[in-house]
């Protein structure tokens, strides 16, 4: 089962994270939203409009940018532009109009009578995006927007959800990117083997992640990690470069113990930082959990 | 708001036909391989042999109506789903038939256009057309029939290799042009003969186009034209029927 009973809300206007590990149940998910699939069982509404019973008016409000979809290589930017443009029912003029201003921004006005053949992977992706927003959607549904993309398409295309949203449009995006998650979202959906492990904001989910403070510290001479494992209320080392990363439950209890250490052994504290978990930390102690 | 629906997803469904046409109708190939394939296997049963071309021009008619408005119509979706554009298509708010009705009218159009070149060579070397409206209604009933089979043909199994799907279609196709009174008309044909012929549209067609240049037939024409109606809805309502069955093994 790639999908089992899940239940969450979208708010308006937000940008919503689906986050999770390969075979998930995200792209599941998607297709299940954007009418592609199915379900077996259970309901699923679009802005009121039920997924099932009225599939055409709630897929009339959405964009879509499906992971394994590709732009019609044999046909050049505009004609794809003006065939989804077509499919959404977009008046002609409009379409024309949008399709301009969409191709300006994505920077492939230039290339716009080029076969989709030609273009990099960067491009099929910005020409898929500007496919999605063709008809202006009120809700944006990316499966993996910048998957495979160099870094700087990265940054256009989060820059520009970023922008699209500021504009009103809800956004639900599924990434692997933890980071990509933390900078764009303002809530996230964590699912492995298709349940929901949680919901939150990023930063309440580093929050309530018990167990996950850090304490990061190196000392004038090498330390063994089996050392410092044994210090009292430190859960888990790893070596990091010159540094041990120690995860703790109470760092103020630790760092004293750390001292204690030090001087026990006669070594120096070089640096000593607390951190607070990152959202990968989280994810995958989540992950684990269920 | 109901038929506005309908309407719109009509209009929809000449996107999917505009769409076909660039990609798949308007390549060299394609074009020349629909008019060289029933023109070919026709000259090489008719040459030497004593027929006249008041007699030729409806056969010939026949296959190229039939061979052009089913050449590409079973690749389509095995090709969207091969390409990855097909959850694209699925995705956008259109319909199931909405997509097949685009697939039927590329092929229809096709066809259509394709079917014009017999006639045109007909009436160069001094054919008559005896019925020129009902050869005109018969060509357009017959291509959009052909142009239904054309989308059957894909239905089942859902692959996404065109390749394979060309294949099968090829298998029912030629025997079908055999059993449809091009080669023999049907009134030469023995008892089992006439029999099979019922199951193909082809003979229905070839009929028609018989009267309408010939000014005989072997069945009534309202028979002939009821008939090609009636497998044209039936081809079309079972090929949407078993692709919204299997369109999602295709995704």
């Amino acid at each position: 089962m790639a999908v089992d009973h899940i239940s969450f809300k979208v708010k308006k206007g937000e940008i919503f994270g689906f986050l999770g590990p390969n075979a998930a149940g995200k792209t599941t998910t998607i297709r299940m939203l954007t009418g592609v699939i199915k379900p077996d069982e259970g309901t699923a509404s679009i802005l009121s409009y039920d997924i099932l019973r009225e599939s055409l008016k709630a897929r009339q409000l959405m964009g879509i940018v499906p992971e394994m979809a590709n732009a019609y290589v044999d046909l050049s930017a505009w004609n794809n532009l003006m065939l989804i443009g077509e499919l959404y029912g977009v008046p002609k003029k409009r379409r024309r109009k949008r399709a301009s201003e969409l191709l300006k921004e994505f920077g492939l006005y230039e290339r716009r009578n080029h076969l989709v053949r030609g273009f990099s992977r960067g491009m099929k992706q910005k020409l898929l995006l500007c496919m999605a927003l063709i008809n202006e959607p009120q809700i944006l549904f990316l499966d993996e927007p910048t998957s495979g993309l160099d870094v700087e398409s990265q940054r256009l295309i989060k820059d520009m959800i970023r922008g699209f949203n500021k504009n009103g449009t809800t956004v639900f995006l599924t990434t692997h990117n933890m980071e990509e998650a933390n900078q764009l979202c303002d809530r996230i959906a964590i699912i492995n083997h298709g349940k929901i492990a949680a919901i939150d904001s990023p930063e309440r989910l580093r929050m309530r992640s018990s167990g996950l403070q850090l304490i990061e510290i190196s000392f004038n001479k090498a330390v063994s990690v089996e050392d410092l494992s044994k210090v009292e209320g430190v859960n888990e080392t790893k070596k990091i470069g010159d540094k041990i990363r120690l995860y703790v439950d109470e760092p103020s209890v630790v760092i004293n113990k750390l001292v204690d250490f030090a001087y026990s052994k006669r070594l120096k504290i070089i640096s000593l930082n607390t951190l607070a978990p990152t959202l990968e930390d989280v994810f995958l102690k989540l992950v684990k959990e269920s | 708001m109901e038929s506005n629906i309908y309407w719109e997803q009509f209009k929809r469904s000449f996107a999917i036909a505009k769409k076909n046409v660039r990609i798949y109708y308007s390549k060299g190939p394609v074009i020349i391989f629909g008019l060289l394939v029933p023109f070919f296997l026709f000259l090489s049963f008719y040459i030497g042999r004593n027929i006249s071309a008041e007699a030729l021009i409806p056969g010939l008619l026949g296959m190229t109506a039939f061979f052009t408005a089913t050449s590409v119509g079973p690749a389509i979706i095995p090709w969207e789903a091969r390409a990855k554009t097909l959850e694209r298509l699925i995705s956008s708010p259109v319909s199931i038939w909405t997509i097949f009705l685009g697939d039927v009218f590329s092929s229809f159009l096709f066809g259509v256009l394709v079917s014009v070149f017999p006639v045109l060579v007909g009436l160069f070397i001094g054919v008559e057309i005896a019925n020129p409206l009902l050869l005109g209604l018969g060509i357009i009933l017959a291509t959009f029939c052909f142009a239904s089979f054309s989308i059957l043909l894909s239905a089942y199994p859902p692959t996404d290799t065109p390749a394979s799907v060309m294949m099968l279609s090829s298998m029912i196709k030629f025997p079908l042009v055999f059993i449809s009174g091009i080669f023999i008309p049907i009134e030469e044909l023995p008892v089992w003969g006439k029999t099979i012929s019922l199951i193909s549209p082809l003979t229905f067609f070839t009929d028609l186009a018989r009267y309408s240049i010939q000014g005989n037939s072997y069945y009534p024409i309202e028979l002939d034209l009821i008939v090609l109606i009636a497998f044209a809805i039936i081809f079309l309502v079972t090929a949407i029927k078993i692709h919204e069955r299997t369109m999602q093994k295709r995704l």
